[in-house]
């Protein structure tokens, strides 16, 4: 009976890892990258990077966003202030422009569009206008909006997946006799088993890590794939969210007088001095210039593993403080670790490398248990294949594990070129770099399901390997920081990504590199194909 | 893996299929029923009842489609998640009754 159970979970393991493999590839790098949004978006964006940003207090800049919003967004319902951070040197003012009869509502949310404008924290002088781009924002997104569809089904189908690779991991745990012996052993250059030691060596490696951000993933949308608790309770979701949120009721509305707004530098002093001292992250002046004007503060993430902020509201025009959030309750806080370890935006730039690359090992998992199916089963139909006959399962999943595991690499180098490539004032331009993606993608997609063999293998694994390995090159010739100026200059979020690019590239070429000597590979042993290797 | 286990013919796939709608389906009911449960029942203010049952069902979903493959047979499978489902269907309706 326990073997019978062993069994059952690898035969669960390898079929519900399967199905879901390729979208769970994609969503893997996508989070991956998406732990560097920030950082992504600042390469992205070349004409920022010339900016000095020395350190400023924060009540300066402060000063700075309210008195440009005041000159060109007085009549906005709302405006949002993104404090400077290390990751986010410029302070960032948006608005969101009083809204027309004829606009709004119809539209998604989340899309309505939020105009503006970045400033340099010690002058307030605004940073020329960089390109228009997505940058990091559309990893982020990708990774549960996907792209190209409506949000809602991504959402489903990456949940699905996500689910799937939660019992996947659990089953493979079971599955897994000899966890720890097997952490030990690698038989590099034999065929299957090769395989197999890599899946285990990536999986256990970053076990707690796979676990964990599998689990605190369903939970980032975990509203919404199992509602019924709060339907059980709230009669609607909404109610629920001001709840959760500790958020300002919705129901609060302009008094359609004018009252000058007071101004913010002395609240977020006293909202920081509540924190000890900690920083600001955001400052939302709701109805700027309106009688009713509130202004909340939240402070900066980086302090404690919680995705919610604490947050103070004050009276807008008199600048008093109305209410401070609460200390949350055991499951509303538990709640909001599992959402910040999921995004980890509490973690130090080293603590950020090492999520980094267990997201890499996570990408590993999958690609190399994508592999192994192909390779157990080529083994399965050896004789067939032999005779020359195809088989279309095994065709169609090389296809498939070439255009997702060569191919998004290759995508994701084509949307870097496209950003520095594409003239940097085109009309739609966010979008056009995102084409680039999916053009690179699908193309490469095509030709694996087209072609799928070794040296389809080795020719996208080498394109993406050589246009990743020569983005700083690329950096350097249109209007970037280079290497040698980042470096001295400080700027570790470009010389950053030159780097990792850098190294991301040649790591491909190696790859394909090796699946260029398949000598070793055709000697492996096709004996006993193990139970317990599973 | 596959040597133990009869890997082909219909009986075989028809258990698979049983399993696996018992497993996404019956296994999503089942922990539906436990956070609407647990939601109402915890004596918490609302929103933390409410969390406690959503991240309690997570846990639950996977845990059911382990057993409903785990299982010695489809009806196995399908019997223990009734079982499983109608501990909190009959707490849930106990509280409607109450209340």
């Amino acid at each position: 009976m326990k073997e019978g159970f062993r069994q059952s979970m690898a035969w669960l393991h390898t079929w519900s890892g399967l199905l879901v493999g390729w979208l769970l590839f994609l969503v893997f790098a996508a989070g991956t990258a998406a732990y560097f949004r920030d950082e992504i978006t600042l390469w992205m964006k070349p004409e920022l990077h010339a900016a000095a940003h020395p350190s400023v207090p924060q009540t300066v800049a402060l000063g700075h966003a309210q008195t440009l919003l005041e000159g060109r967004a007085a009549n906005a319902s709302r405006w949002f202030i993104t404090m400077p951070s290390e990751r986010e040197p410029a302070v960032r003012a948006s608005w969101m422009p009083a809204r027309k009869k004829d606009a709004g509502e119809a539209k998604p949310r989340g899309r309505r569009r939020f105009e503006s404008a970045e400033l340099d924290p010690v002058t307030g002088t605004e940073l020329s206008a960089p390109r228009a781009t997505r940058g990091g924002d559309f990893f982020y997104r990708l990774h549960f909006d996907l792209h190209y569809m409506s949000p809602l089904w991504a959402r489903w189908m990456v949940g699905v997946a996500a689910m799937f690779m939660l019992v996947a991991i659990l089953s493979g745990i079971v599955t897994h006799k000899r966890i720890f012996k097997d952490f030990f052993t690698f038989r590099p250059a034999k065929g299957q088993r090769s395989w197999l030691d890599a899946h285990n060596v990536t999986a256990v490696l970053a076990l707690p890590y796979h676990l964990m951000i599998t689990f605190t993933g369903i939970v980032t949308l975990m509203f919404m794939y199992m509602p019924w608790g709060v339907q059980a309770l709230y009669p609607s979701q909404d109610q629920f969210f001001t709840d959760l949120n500790n958020a300002l009721p919705a129901d609060a509305k302009p008094a359609r007088r004018l009252a000058p707004l007071a101004p913010l530098a002395p609240m977020l002093a006293q909202a920081s001095a509540a924190w000890d001292g900690a920083p600001v992250g955001r400052v939302t002046v709701n109805f700027p210039g309106d009688a009713n004007a509130t202004v909340l503060i939240s402070r900066q993430a980086g302090r404690a593993i919680g995705y919610d902020q604490p947050t103070m509201l004050f009276n807008g025009v008199s600048g008093r403080l109305l209410s401070s959030s609460t200390p949350p309750g055991t499951a509303t806080e538990t709640r909001s670790v599992l959402y910040g370890l999921h995004i980890a935006r509490f973690s130090n730039p080293l603590l950020r490398g090492l999520f980094f690359l267990s997201g890499l090992a996570g990408c590993a998992m999958v690609a190399t248990g994508l592999m192994l199916w192909a390779v157990k089963e080529r083994q399965k139909h050896a004789k067939a294949l032999a005779r020359g006959e195809g088989h279309f399962g095994l065709r169609l999943v090389d296809g498939l594990n070439i255009g997702a595991i060569a191919g998004v690499p290759l995508a994701m180098a084509a949307f870097f070129w496209a950003n520095r490539l594409l003239p940097a004032t085109m009309p739609e331009r966010p979008d056009a770099e995102i084409r680039w993606f999916f053009i690179a993608w699908g193309v490469s997609a095509l030709v694996a399901l087209a072609r799928p063999s070794r040296r389809m293998w080795q020719l996208l694994l080498a394109l993406g390997g050589v246009l990743f390995a020569l983005l700083p090159l690329l950096n350097a010739m249109t209007g970037g920081a280079h290497l040698g100026t980042a470096i001295a200059a400080g700027l570790w979020p470009v010389a950053g990504f030159d780097l990792v690019t850098l190294a991301l590239g040649i790591a491909l070429l190696f790859a394909a590199r090796r699946l260029g000597r398949p000598a070793a590979i055709k000697k492996a042993p096709v004996t006993h194909v193990t139970a317990e290797a599973a | 893996m596959a040597d133990a286990i009869r890997t082909s013919g219909w009986a075989y796939r028809g258990g698979v299929l049983a399993r696996a709608v018992a497993a996404i389906g019956g296994g999503y009911a089942v922990s539906a029923l436990t956070a609407a449960t647990i939601a109402t029942w915890l004596p918490a203010p609302r929103v933390e009842a409410a969390v406690t049952g959503t991240l309690t069902a997570l846990i639950v979903y996977p845990c059911a489609v382990m057993w409903c493959f785990a299982a010695r047979s489809a009806a196995r499978a399908w019997v223990g998640l009734i079982v499983a489902a109608a501990v909190p269907a009959c707490a849930l309706a106990l509280h409607g009754g109450v209340a």
